[in-house]
Formats: structure tokens, sequence, C-alpha cells
């Protein structure tokens, strides 16, 4: 059977900008999938190809076998895309923004409705159903907008920074929601700017930056190339950080980077009986310990590790 | 939960993608759930003509036609017109909201009739001209008007207005295509204003100086107020009818396709 998405040297250009640069990406059927990246990275640009929105620049790619430029409607069929911000009518109730859609897609009025008493079922709408949108929560919203983008069973589904903006509650609920739906068998793609939503929902990542794919795998994978966990350490004194930092790549043997704040350091440790070396070196040199954290790597960790640098965040014009 | 109901789901099996009609009309559906849920902006968009009505007829009414009865005869069935070319800005303004909340990303990726949502859009805007349309005919009516033709001359005025109006909305969905927010597009409505005063919808052009009175005469606009005139008194002129009518189609013929070029275009 095809792949679900097969793509070479896929390309786009907006003005100047080189939103996507070159990308080779391949993702079986089946799978959720984890397309990770800063801020203007090209997440939206790639999905929005991808779902046949705007045309490739230059490259190629298949989705679920078709061509996305010549045969655009056969993976308009197949596909759903749920965007980056939330693409339901506010004037309308959940309900009818249901009844809308499968209207749209060919159902009767009659199977539209049933479709959307489902649909808001399961994604625990009921109560908020005949009340208009523009009432909803952020979480809401986002579950509707899923919700809408399963009218109709898609093969594959692009999520498009689901969880961005949800507190930790409604990301769980969204989260549930994408391990069910893959576990119907629908493929996911989902982006993201958060190495652990990746981590606990996509069984492969992709790391994008610049419009460039500069790593591949699955979470474990990337995670060992980045060299286990991260250790985030506050120092007392401000003034010693550049001290610690440089005592502890002595002692670890690799390069140590700062963290966003003046006290901070975040520090990879491949194996956790590096942790006790990294505070007795700092008690030995009398480097006092604020607070100390041992974490996953976090995106800025992996960008750290793959590119030598701080995942930068590019002016992003707002895209129309 | 979740689980439960995308099983059930499967047993919707894929289903085969609207006909053009049926995406259109459920999509002009979706533009009078709209009015229903926010009937206040048709009310905001009466209140200025009616405020018109109102001045016009009793603080120049007099002068203008000897007595303000008679000029209420006069004025309204301009003012409708009125009403209705100042609505067709609405159009752009609600495409261009579709267009940043995102909606229309959603419609397009729909395996549907790809110009349904401006079609549908543009079904529900006639609606929501009628409804308009009426409102102000019934302020009019309690202060006096009295069309002579009675209520079949009414409706054909109104379905003549429906023509022009649509036929309108293109610019403005342009507009609507082309700027960046919604409130942009009301901004340009100011140029509805040239149009519909520098027309006998308010006076007899017969006073006013020579270049203006061809240009009056060569706006559009003055044909639909006379012709809505004659339809509602029952003098009609076959000949502004056919400027309407002949209006419209040019209008249309110019700024449809490029509306299309623009919503095949990517954003
Ligand atoms: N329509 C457009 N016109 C001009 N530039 C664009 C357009 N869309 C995207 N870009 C640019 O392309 C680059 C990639 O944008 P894209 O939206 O794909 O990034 P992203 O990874 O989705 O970022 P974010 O996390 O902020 O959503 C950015 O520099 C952006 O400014
Ligand atoms: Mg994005």
């Amino acid at each position: 059977m095809s792949p679900a998405i097969e793509t070479a040297g896929l390309s786009k250009t907006f003005g100047e900008t080189r939103a996507l640069n070159g990308v080779d990406l391949f993702v079986r059927r089946g799978m959720v999938y984890g397309l990770l990246g800063p801020n203007g990275a090209g997440k939206t640009t790639m999905i929005r190809i991808l779902a046949t929105l705007i045309r490739p620049g230059g490259g190629s790619a298949r989705v679920l076998g078709h061509d996305i430029v010549k045969e655009a409607a056969a993976v308009r069929a197949k596909v759903s895309l749920t965007g980056q911000f939330a693409s339901v009518d506010e004037d309308l109730t959940g309900h009818e923004n249901l009844v809308l859609v499968a209207r749209l897609l060919g159902f009767s009025w009659r199977d539209a409705k049933a479709r959307a008493r489902e649909l808001l079922r399961a994604f625990d709408l009921e109560d908020a159903a005949r009340r208009q949108v523009r009432t909803y929560s952020g979480g809401m919203r986002r579950r509707l907008d899923i919700a809408a983008s399963l009218v109709a069973r898609p093969e594959l589904l692009f999520l498009d920074e689901p969880t961005t903006g949800l507190d930790p509650r409604s990301r769980n609920q969204v989260w549930d929601i994408v391990r069910a739906i893959a576990g119907e068998g629908t493929t996911v793609l989902l982006t993201t700017q958060y190495l652990e939503e990746a981590d606990r929902l996509a069984e492969r990542l992709a790391v994008i930056d610049h419009g460039r794919l500069i790593a591949e795998g699955t979470s474990r994978e990337l995670k060992a190339s980045i060299g286990g966990r991260t250790v985030h350490l506050r120092v007392s004194d401000p003034a010693r950080r550049d001290e610690a930092r440089a005592l502890l790549a002595e002692t670890l043997g690799h390069d140590v980077h700062d963290g966003h704040e003046p006290t901070l350091l975040a520090v990879q440790c491949a194996d956790d009986e590096h942790v006790p070396r990294v505070l007795t070196a700092l008690t030995a040199r009398g480097i006092a310990i604020a607070e100390l954290a041992l974490a996953q790597p976090s995106l800025d960790d992996v960008f750290f590790a793959l590119t030598g640098r701080p995942a930068e965040e590019r002016p992003t014009e707002e895209a129309a | 939960m979740t689980e439960l109901a995308f099983r059930t789901a499967t047993t919707v099996a894929r289903i085969r993608p609207p006909s053009a009609l049926s995406a259109t009309l459920t999509l002009g559906w979706r533009a009078l759930l709209k009015i229903k849920h926010v009937p206040f902006q048709l009310f905001d968009v009466t209140v200025f003509p009616i405020m018109m009505t109102l001045m016009f007829t009793y603080l120049f009414g007099g002068a203008l036609a000897g007595s303000t009865q008679a000029y209420l005869q006069y004025l309204l069935p301009g003012i409708v017109v009125q009403t209705v070319l100042f609505l067709t800005v609405y159009t752009g303004v609600g495409l261009n909201t579709d267009i940043q909340k995102g909606l229309f990303d959603r419609f397009r990726s729909l395996p549907i009739w790809q110009p349904a949502p401006i079609v549908g859009a543009l079904l529900g805007d006639l609606f929501r001209y009628s409804l308009a349309a009426v409102v102000v005919l019934i302020v009019g009516l309690i202060l006096g008007f009295r069309p002579e033709a009675g209520p079949v001359g009414v409706v054909l005025a109104v379905l003549l207005m429906l023509v022009f109006a649509s036929a309108m909305s293109w610019p403005w969905i342009i507009v609507g295509f082309l700027v960046r927010q919604p409130e942009s597009v009301m901004t340009t409505s100011f140029l509805l204003f040239p149009m519909t005063f520098v027309s006998d919808i308010f006076v007899d052009p017969r006073t006013m100086p020579a270049w203006l009175q061809s240009v009056v005469a060569v706006n559009p606009v003055t044909h639909l107020a006379r012709a809505s005139r004659g339809l509602m008194h029952g003098s009609v002129q076959l000949f502004d009818i056919a400027v309407v009518f002949a209006a419209s189609v040019v209008v249309t013929a110019i700024f449809a396709p490029i509306a299309m070029r623009l919503y095949y275009k990517e954003r």
C-alpha cells in the first residue's frame, strides 16, 4: 500500500521568505507523526501544501498515493485539516457547524443531524450544542474544530498545533482524542512546538527549522542523539553563571548552554549518573545552586543539540 | 467514550459529494442562520435609512415637493434602493471575516463545487436585502407612504433592486478578498455615498448644474430609483428598467471574473 505521505524536495517561497526548503518526508499509514519546529519553521506551510490548500513552489508530494497537484481532488476527498486557528463559524451553534460540514460532504439532512449529535457526544460538547460558538472556551472550540474534521472519517488527518494555547486539562482531552482517532486507524500528522507533546503522541517525528528537515526518527532516537535528559539549573548568583558553565562543560566533556534567564543553565546528561557529578563539581567550587530540575529535553535542547544554537523565533508576519 | 463514538461513525459510509445546487443551498442556509442568530445586524443597517427618511421628509420635504406627504411618495422608493445598496458592503465584510477566521480554508478543502461558498453567501444576502427593504417599507407605510401600484408594484421594484444589488455585491467581494480586516471593507463603503447621493433619490436633478445633471443621468442608481418609483406608483419607463439590467450585466461581467480569480488564487 502507498505511504500516507511521501515528499521529495518540497519547497515553497513567499516573496523573500523560504518557508520550505527541499523537504523529504516519508510517513507510513496508520501512525501518528509529529512535525516539530519553532515559530516560523514552516510547519503550517507544509501542512497546507499537503492538504492542497496551497501549491508547492518546487518538488513533489504524494498523499495516500495521489499527487497533490495533479490529483488534488482525490487527496481532498480523503484528508481532513484542522488548521492552526479554529475554523468554525462563531455565529452558529456547535450543532449547526457540524451539520453544515456534514451537508457539504454530501450527507442527507437526517444523517447530517445524526452525525452532528454523535460527534458532539463524543467530544463532550452535548451541553453546549445549542449555544453559539462565540460563547465557547478555547478548548471547546478546538474540540469542535477537530470534530468538524472528523465528520466523514478521513484516512489522513492534519492537525496544526492542536493544543497551543490550551490549558493542561483541555490539552489532555485533545491528546485522548488524537489517540482515539489513531486507534481507529486514521493516520495523523500533527505539528507542535513542544517536544513533550510529540513524545507522548507521535510514533515518529521530524524536526524542521527554517524550512529544512534537520532530524527524523522516533522520539527515543531523537532524544538519544541529544543525550538523555536535561538538568535545568539555576545558580544563585548570575555573575557566576559563566564560571559554572565552563566548569560543567569541563566535567562532562561537552558544551553546556545558557537558559532564557540570566541565572539558568541547561545541562545535557547522557547518563543519570552524570547528575551527581554536576552537583559535586559545583559544590566543590562553592557555586550555590538555587534550583535544580531534571527534565526531558525541551525543543530548545533538541535545537541546541542539532544546530548548535537555540531555536530563535523568526519575525512571523501574520499569514493571511 | 470517544472511542465508541468514532466506531459508530464507521457506519456512515463514504458519501457522494453534494451537487453544486445542494452545496450552494446549504451555504445559503448558513447565511440564514446567521441572520437568525444576529438579527440586530439587520436592524443596525436600517437605522440609517430610516433616519434619512425622517430628516429629508420632515426637514426638506415641504420645501422640495410642496408637502411632506407628497415628498415621501417621491423619496421612499429611492430610500429602499439606498438601503439595499448599502447592504452590499456586508457581502464583502462577511466574506473577509470568513477568510480571516479560516472558514474558507475549510470550505475549500471540502469536495464541493468551489464557487458554492460565494454563491451561497450571495443567496443569503439576497434574503437579507429583502428583509431590510421590508423593514424600510413598513416604516414608510406607517409614515404615510402609499404606493399607487399596490403590492405587486412594490414586489417588482424590490426584485429589480435585488438584481442590481447582486451585481453590486461583486466589487465588494473583491474588496473582501483584498483587504486584511473586515473593518477595512467598511471604510471603503464611503464610495456608496456619492453613488447614492449623486442620483435622483433625494431631489429631482432639474435644479442641479448641467454637468452634475449629466453625471446623475449616467448613474445607474438614478435609473434604479426612477424605475422603483415608477413600479411602485404605476408609471414605470421601460428604458429605466433596461438600463438597470444592462448595468447589472456589465458590472457582473467585469467584477465577477476578477472575484473568482482572487478566490482561486491561494492566500
Ligand atoms: N502567506 C504568506 N505570505 C508570506 N509569508 C508567509 C506566508 N505564510 C507563511 N509565511 C512565512 O513562511 C515562514 C513559515 O511559516 P509557517 O506559517 O509555515 O511557520 P510555522 O512553523 O507554522 O510557524 P508557527 O509555529 O508560528 O505557526 C514564516 O517566515 C512565515 O512568515
Ligand atoms: Mg503554523
